[in-house]
């Protein structure tokens, strides 16, 4: 799993590097998609799955919309995408998934690192220890909804 | 199954974080400096991450997702300023937030709006 380990590591700085070198936000979010797609799979070869699934679905799923949907209200500031973009995040995408291809060749997904900590145990310790920070995380995101939609609001 | 060495983990968190906030400090655009700060609290979580599972505790995992939770407020909020500013100033270059900007900042924009 060493190999897995560095491969998205290097994936992840380099689109990161990419990244933040872009001048085209649009360019610097599907940089930043991938980065966060390698450090899922960094995730998962520390063994912690769970996570991994929540860093693919919340941060490359619902926040990377929020930004695609802030560039899009902002549009005509950013420049228009020259046609070959993708190719980039693409190449770094397809080291991704071939790494995912080797690993399942490998039958490296049936067998777990040592140190694997399942979702189970993730829940008995977020709603048994840390049940006190749920709530206030229930409370962050209340407040943020509140702040948003009080910003947002259409003024006279 | 050879796992990953703990420094590994550490140094690729730490070369991230020191990544977004190159970016935090290079770019001017709000926008990506709104992306580099989503960088730094991935790197931080990262770093949480392999700390839990140096020591196969899910207390990591458990910061990772309050983690979460408040980079999903935070980008919430600091989107909606983002609009809001551009929608006042045209320009989302943080080197123009300087001018004249004292009596409309957020905090007192209640009353007059516009």
């Amino acid at each position: 799993m060493n190999a897995a380990f560095a491969l998205s590591g290097i994936v992840a700085v380099a689109a990161t590097v990419m990244m933040i070198t872009r001048r085209s936000a649009v360019h610097a979010l599907l940089y930043f998609v991938v980065s966060l797609l390698a450090s899922a799979v960094i995730m998962f070869v520390l063994g912690a799955a769970f996570v991994a699934a929540l860093e693919v679905i919340v941060y490359a799923g619902a926040i990377m919309v929020l930004f695609v949907f802030v560039i899009m209200l902002i549009g005509p500031e950013s420049t228009p995408i020259p046609g070959r973009a993708w190719i980039g995040p693409s190449i770094l995408g397809l080291v991704l998934l071939a790494e995912l291809g080797w690993a399942i060749a490998q039958g490296a997904l049936q067998g777990q690192p040592a140190t694997e900590v399942g979702p189970k145990q993730v829940g008995m310790s977020l709603f048994g220890p840390y049940i006190l920070g749920a709530e206030i995380a229930a409370f962050l995101l209340l407040a943020g909804l509140v702040g948003a939609f009080h910003l947002g609001r259409r003024r006279k | 199954m050879a796992s990953v060495p703990f420094e590994y983990g550490l140094l690729l968190a730490g070369v991230l974080f020191a990544l977004g906030m190159i970016g935090v400090i290079v770019r001017r655009n709000l926008l990506f400096i709104l992306l580099c700060v989503e960088v730094m609290l991935n790197a931080a979580g990262l770093a949480f991450v392999v700390a839990g599972s140096r020591w196969g505790q899910p207390d990591g995992q458990v910061m990772f997702i309050f983690l979460l939770s408040m980079a999903a407020a935070e980008v919430a909020v600091g989107l909606a300023l983002l609009l809001l500013h551009f929608g006042r100033k045209r320009t989302l270059d943080a080197d123009q937030m300087k001018e004249g900007n004292a009596a409309s900042a957020p905090g007192s924009a209640g009353r007059e709006g516009a």
